[in-house]
């Protein structure tokens, strides 16, 4: 076996043109890739009422998880210090555009940082109350919409570091809905009512600006350091309001309570989401597609060139048995593909994060391990593509039907995804689990969350499997496609 | 001349093939995209563009045959007997594109026709409640600019595939350039007006562009204009098909 893996490997390198397209996978995967993240911006600008003109690029904080979120929502606070409690009753959530996760209610926050660690209980526009904390974290309470004939109370009480909700329908009888432990919480936090509504995704205007109203009454809280007037703040992780412009939102004191309006969301930033800023990292690897195209004309030309030449016959001489032979030649070629898709992915990610991050761009934060699964991964699919082309050259023993297949399997129903947007996602979905294109789920990093309104498409980097789901479909296919290369091998004259 | 590349092009039992090949795939694809598109809140789409959405399927295909056509005859050797009897070269090139043309042209008419009857047959169904008359005027610019593009898309591959000679070579770097246009494009962010340059000289998203009946005003060019680009990018492919035919050995 070492002497046919030495003589593929000979056989490899003197066709000038497999080493060339070998040499193209790093630098089409990297240079495409840095390419199209400098044509990425990001950014935001106004004119100052001096006439100056003010503007930088989007920027998101990072929660206490490490992912990057969003924190924009009008909060009516008091300060809290050490254990206490609040509680409200609600009779309203209004909106111009009722939004399904429009959300107004209580909140228990470290400090009024874009960011910080909190927990809240609210009712939203049609999710009924939830319990959410830490942006990630999300759970639900009592279902139902909150109007004056059913009004929702809830209730927040701290105990050092762990904050416990509560919602009843009448006051009286209390159901906990959840427990949030936030490691790290100051001494003094602020706690009080807050509104925020996500932007129009209702209609078909998403660019609208709205603004959610909630309307509390029974208001009451306890603990040190509260008690005094309430203070307004617009917590704003979004583009800076001109000099002399609050932001959107604000409360009012009425008879028996309060009203508090906002704009904004509390949760995490998902890409694809319509007030998102985030870009994940498969947006740093756009070259790969140029890269898989090479790969596959480089499997494919591996085997079929030496049908074409008549060689074929010389090595099955040499070799009886035809099965080693495809298995040194996938061998030979997956770990080359394997070494120029590592080279060209690592140079790829972190130049065009480079390139993003001038444009304005926030690049989702990775952590080491993440950042490892979608290099080793994309070049693992990268390898199992090339061996898939090179069973399918065997197969066809015909270059262009080897390529022409391979492309159709796996750059087209990727497009179909992508570039069709009236393409039912029932459609799209199956395509992206069917195809080996389902191992592109292994760039995919940040999850779904249920409570952000997004896409959730290949193109914002979400599929429908898990990374190792996909990639294992993409090795079924290769496996399949070697095994009938075999079997054929075996039963077909050379 | 022509009849000998006819003769070359009707012999080939892989020649009919791609071609029924193209026709079932299309109207296959338009078939089954037609079927599970439904209106949503925030509109239809365009029924032109959903009832021929098989024209992705079916031009790979299409190229695939185009790039055979030429590239058949240099693996074979045969590309040799060919300019032995024909010392002219550019005008062999031409034969073969004028016979292409007419087949392509033939199978087009007939998946067009497949694809735009599914659409005509399911979408009214599926909540297109205004789906257009066949016979207006958008709809037939549709489905004959659907037919003149996959003509153009066989000349785009026939060039390239004259130029670069080996067919897997020619048919990775055609269906490279017709797929990965838009894909790149897609990703880059905020920056609309590169996107819409980019898209303005993509062969495929330009030439598709005969497609679209509605929301017209927000397109980067007139469905014509696309096409056009389409016809610049296949007479580029032929240009340089034809000087490296001249230049090179055979």
């Amino acid at each position: 076996m070492t002497e046919l893996l030495r003589s593929e490997w000979i056989k490899f390198r003197s066709v000038r043109g497999l080493v060339i397209g070998l040499l193209l996978i790093p630098i089409l995967t990297a240079g495409l890739s840095v390419l199209t993240a400098s044509g990425s911006q990001c950014g935001w600008g106004y004119q100052t009422p001096s006439g100056q003109q003010e503007s930088g690029g989007c920027s998101a904080p990072t929660g206490p998880g490490g992912e990057l979120v969003q924190d924009t929502f009008y909060f009516a606070h008091q300060p809290l210090t050490g254990d206490g409690s609040i509680t409200v009753r609600m009779t309203g959530l209004a909106s111009s555009a009722l939004q399904p996760w429009a959300k107004s209610g209580i909140i228990i926050k470290a400090n009024t940082v874009p960011g910080s660690a909190y927990a809240a209980m609210m009712v939203t526009g049609a999710h009924g109350v939830r319990m959410e904390w830490d942006y990630t974290q999300d759970t639900a309470g009592m279902p139902g919409g909150v109007s004056a004939a059913t009004p929702r109370w809830l209730r927040l009480i701290r105990a050092g570091d762990t904050i416990t909700g509560y919602d009843s329908a009448d006051g009286t009888h209390w159901t906990k809905v959840g427990t949030a432990t936030l490691a790290g919480l100051p001494a003094t936090v602020q706690a009080g009512m807050f509104a925020a509504t996500p932007s129009d995704q209702v209609t078909a205007n998403s660019s609208a600006a709205i603004i959610a109203t909630g309307t509390f009454d029974h208001v009451s809280i306890a603990g040190n350091g509260t008690g005094g007037t309430w203070a307004g703040t617009f917590v704003n992780s979004g583009p800076p309001n001109p000099p002399g412009q609050s932001g959107p939102g604000g409360f009012q004191q009425t008879s028996t309570g309060f009203t508090v309006n906002g704009q904004g969301d509390i949760a995490p930033d998902v890409p694809g989401n319509n007030d998102s800023t985030g870009t994940p990292i498969s947006h740093a690897l756009n070259g790969v597609f140029v890269g898989l195209i090479v790969v596959i004309v480089v499997g494919a030309i591996f085997i079929t060139a030496e049908y074409r030449r008549g060689m074929i016959r010389t090595t099955f001489a040499a070799t009886p048995a035809r099965g080693k032979v495809l298995a040194a030649k996938a061998i030979v070629l997956g770990s080359l593909t394997f070494v120029a898709a590592l080279i060209g992915c690592a140079i790829a990610i972190p130049l065009a994060s480079h390139q993003l991050r001038n444009g304005g761009n926030v690049v989702d934060p990775l952590t080491a391990l993440t950042w490892l699964r979608v290099v080793i991964g994309t070049a693992a699919v990268f390898a199992a593509i090339a061996v898939l082309a090179l069973a399918l050259g065997a197969i066809f023993r015909r270059g262009a039907a080897a390529v022409s297949t391979a492309i159709v399997l796996i750059v087209v129903p990727y497009f179909l995804a992508i570039a069709l947007p009236n393409l039912p996602t029932v459609l799209s979905d199956w395509l992206m689990r069917i195809t080996p294109t389902a191992a592109m789920a292994v760039q995919q990093t940040i999850p779904r969350y249920p409570q952000v309104p997004a896409p959730y498409g290949p193109s914002w980097g979400f599929f429908p499997l898990s990374p190792l789901a996909g990639f294992a479909v993409l090795c079924a296919w290769t496996g399949g496609a070697l095994w009938l290369a075999a079997w054929l091998l075996d039963r077909r004259d050379a | 001349m022509l009849s000998a590349e006819w003769t070359k092009a009707r012999t080939l039992s892989s020649t009919l093939w791609l071609l029924a090949g193209a026709i079932a795939v299309t109207i296959a694809l338009s078939a089954g995209v037609v079927a599970a598109t439904r209106c949503t809140s925030v509109g239809c789409g365009d029924p032109a563009r959903v009832s021929l959405t098989g024209t992705y399927l079916g031009q790979a295909i299409v190229a695939v045959l185009a790039v055979l056509a030429i590239s058949d005859e240099y693996s074979t050797g045969m590309i040799h007997l060919t300019f032995t009897a024909m010392p002219r070269r550019v005008p062999v090139l031409a034969a073969k594109a004028a016979v292409l043309t007419a087949l392509v042209f033939a199978a087009g008419v007939i998946a067009v026709l497949g694809s735009m009857l599914a659409g005509r047959l399911m979408l009214p169904g599926n909540g297109f409640s205004d789906y257009p008359s066949l016979a207006s005027g958008p709809m037939l610019r549709a489905a004959f600019g659907t037919v003149l593009y996959l003509a153009l898309i066989a000349l785009l591959s026939l060039g390239l595939a004259t130029a670069v000679r080996e067919a897997a070579v020619a048919i990775g770097c055609v269906l490279g350039l017709l797929f990965l246009f838009p894909l790149i494009t897609a990703f880059i962010g905020g920056n609309a007006t590169l996107q819409r340059h980019l898209d303005q000289i993509s062969p495929m998203t330009a030439g598709l562009y005969i497609q679209a009946t509605t929301g017209l005003r927000s397109l980067p060019l007139t469905p014509w204009q696309g096409l056009g680009v389409l016809a610049l990018w296949a007479a580029g492919a032929l240009l340089l098909g034809s000087l490296i035919l001249h230049w090179r050995d055979a």
